[in-house]
């Protein structure tokens, strides 16, 4: 009789023994000893193109290359070339270095050096900056300056419609929104045009995504080149608060994460795992519409590694307040009529900033020192 | 009996003729007063008179603008989240058509304020900045406010005044150190 259950397959990455199903890529086996062991989360190679809830996507950007230094039980050859380790499975007897060999390390210098070939260092206008794939990926495995003398690469600006802003000169060509638009959407309006250089994200005759789920691009795309244009400058990631919510929506499953400017909600996002993959994908009216408070049912603050930049200056809600200094306060001063008025409307504040301009212009503080 | 090994012997001699008259002492202790009179003073008349800070004295903040006068801060709030004591808040706007003269950028700060009694004035603002868009000056204070709403300042005290540029020889301490700059009054290297 033969033996139905599974076979597991014993591979070893960078030291550590997995057993996982056969099928299993060296990216998921590495994802899992992340998953099983926080503290071995920086072993997973990391990943720019492969998203695993779209089928199909990887093996574009080589930033996961990996040395295989044993093929597998039975043939423990090398693979002479180091191979990209979210499309290549795995084989029993398999022995994969990833942060223990040099080369690998090597190579994803590199690798950060062509991305960014062409990539704009506008970083300090980017909305994805700080949570930017490309931006962790350079930081962790990159070198610390530019040696590119030449011309970017620049394309004309395409308007997209009035929810997604493209700025084509940030895409690193992942196809992940090109495999949303395949998968998640219903027809297919939106892909890469041209070949080599001059590839280039676009919607075929400029005709706007007006499908349910187009906002999703924004989610998946692993730089700013798809930013929601109603958070467009809005503010920095570091300055927004991320609190998980959900809705009763007919679309989607409606389990979103709010991002929070004081009171304001200032963007909806899908929920995303440590390795920032969307969870469930949302749909466009809980992406674009559903600003307000009271159109969610709040959950509590989103868990955030407290590396992460969005933590910064966040304070816990049991912080533990001085009481001594706070009843001396209330005793000897009295409350600050802050009566400054709080203008919001973008024209007024557009048009003070140039008013303050001239008026820096005109005086100089230098006669009152 | 002896405590301790520390004691000392005292002499008990007496004072000579020259020693007991106390007029030598006395002229020598009026020379030292009146060289004095003669010698430079080491009081500065603050604040008619101010003492030179060095080359990279952190002051008061400027924002700065670039040879065309357009602002180079591009609201990235690297500064905001560099600072200790979180006195820097801000808010982004997009620069429209027409206002390429006034922003060097595509996004620019429409509102900056700094909250002056917060701020500590450790210039990690100005290391923070990408865009050499943020200084603390090294040859203005901060002037006393007695008024609550003179603590917040905006842009139209922040911002470069393009009359009257605010230039240094050392933008940065190793460029201080590099030049070996002493003084403010030398000739601005270079414009930014």
């Amino acid at each position: 009789m033969e033996n139905t259950a599974p076979q597991l397959f014993k591979i070893t990455f960078d030291g550590i023994e997995i057993e996982v199903p056969p099928g299993t890529t060296i990216m998921q086996a590495a994802r899992k000893i992340a998953e099983a062991d926080a503290t071995k989360s920086h072993l997973a190679p990391p990943a720019m193109c492969y998203y695993e809830p779209l089928k199909g996507s990887g093996g574009k950007c080589r930033a996961c290359l990996v040395k295989v230094t044993a093929g597998s039980a039975k043939d423990p050859r090398p693979m002479p070339k180091l191979v990209p380790s979210c499309i290549t499975t795995v084989q029993d007897g398999m022995v994969v270095e990833n942060t223990t060999n040099e080369a690998v390390l090597e190579t994803r210098r590199g690798i950060v050096e062509f991305l960014l070939i062409n990539h704009p260092l506008d970083c300090p206008i980017c909305d994805q900056a700080g949570e930017c794939h490309l931006q962790d990926f350079a930081f962790e495995h990159g070198r610390v300056s530019t040696r590119y003398e030449e011309e970017r690469r620049t394309f004309e600006k395409q308007d997209i419609g009035p929810y997604i802003q493209l700025h084509m000169t940030r895409c690193v060509l992942c196809y992940r929104c090109v495999f949303t638009a395949d998968q998640i959407t219903n027809k297919r309006v939106h892909g890469v045009l041209n070949r080599g250089d001059h590839a280039e994200i676009s919607t075929y005759i400029e005709k706007a995504i007006d499908n349910d789920f187009s906002g999703n691009v924004i989610d998946v795309c692993p730089v700013g080149a798809l930013t929601d244009k109603t958070y467009r400058f809005k503010n920095r990631v570091w300055f927004t608060k991320p609190v998980e919510a959900h809705c009763d929506c007919e679309k989607c499953s409606g389990n979103v994460t709010l991002w929070y400017r004081g009171d304001e909600v200032i963007r909806v996002t899908a929920r995303k795992n440590e390795w920032g993959e969307v969870k469930e994908f949302i749909c466009n009216t809980c992406r674009f519409e559903r600003k307000k408070t009271s159109d969610w049912v709040i959950e509590g603050p989103t868990t955030v590694s407290r590396h992460s930049v969005i933590m910064a200056n966040k304070y816990r809600a049991d912080l533990k307040k001085p009481d001594f200094g706070l009843k001396v306060a209330a005793a000897q001063y009295k409350q600050i009529d802050d009566s400054r008025p709080f203008v919001t409307d973008n024209n007024t504040i557009r048009e003070l900033s140039k008013e303050n301009n001239a008026k820096a212009n005109q005086r100089s503080l230098a006669e009152n020192n | 009996m002896q405590l301790t090994n520390r004691s000392k012997q005292v002499s008990n001699k007496q004072m000579t003729f020259a020693e007991r008259i106390y007029l030598p002492a006395i002229a020598t202790g009026l020379g030292i007063t009146i060289k004095h009179f003669f010698q430079k003073k080491v009081t500065i008349q603050y604040p008619e008179v101010k003492k030179n800070l060095g080359p990279v004295f952190r002051g008061r903040h400027v924002l700065k603008r670039d040879d065309q006068g357009r602002e180079r801060c591009t609201a990235c709030g690297l500064c905001a989240v560099a600072c200790p004591a979180e006195a820097i808040s801000m808010v982004a706007a997009e620069r429209q058509k027409g206002e390429e003269n006034l922003y060097r950028e595509e996004k620019y700060a429409a509102v900056y304020e700094i909250n002056m009694l917060r701020c500590i004035f450790c210039g990690l603002c100005e290391e923070a900045c990408p865009k050499q868009a943020i200084y603390l000056r090294h040859d203005e204070f901060v002037p006393v406010f007695t008024e609550r709403d003179q603590v917040i300042w905006g842009k139209d005290l922040l911002a470069e005044n393009m009359n009257n540029r605010y230039l240094r020889k050392a933008w940065t301490k190793e460029e201080a150190r590099e030049q070996d700059i002493k003084g403010i009054d030398a000739k601005p290297r270079t414009q930014l």
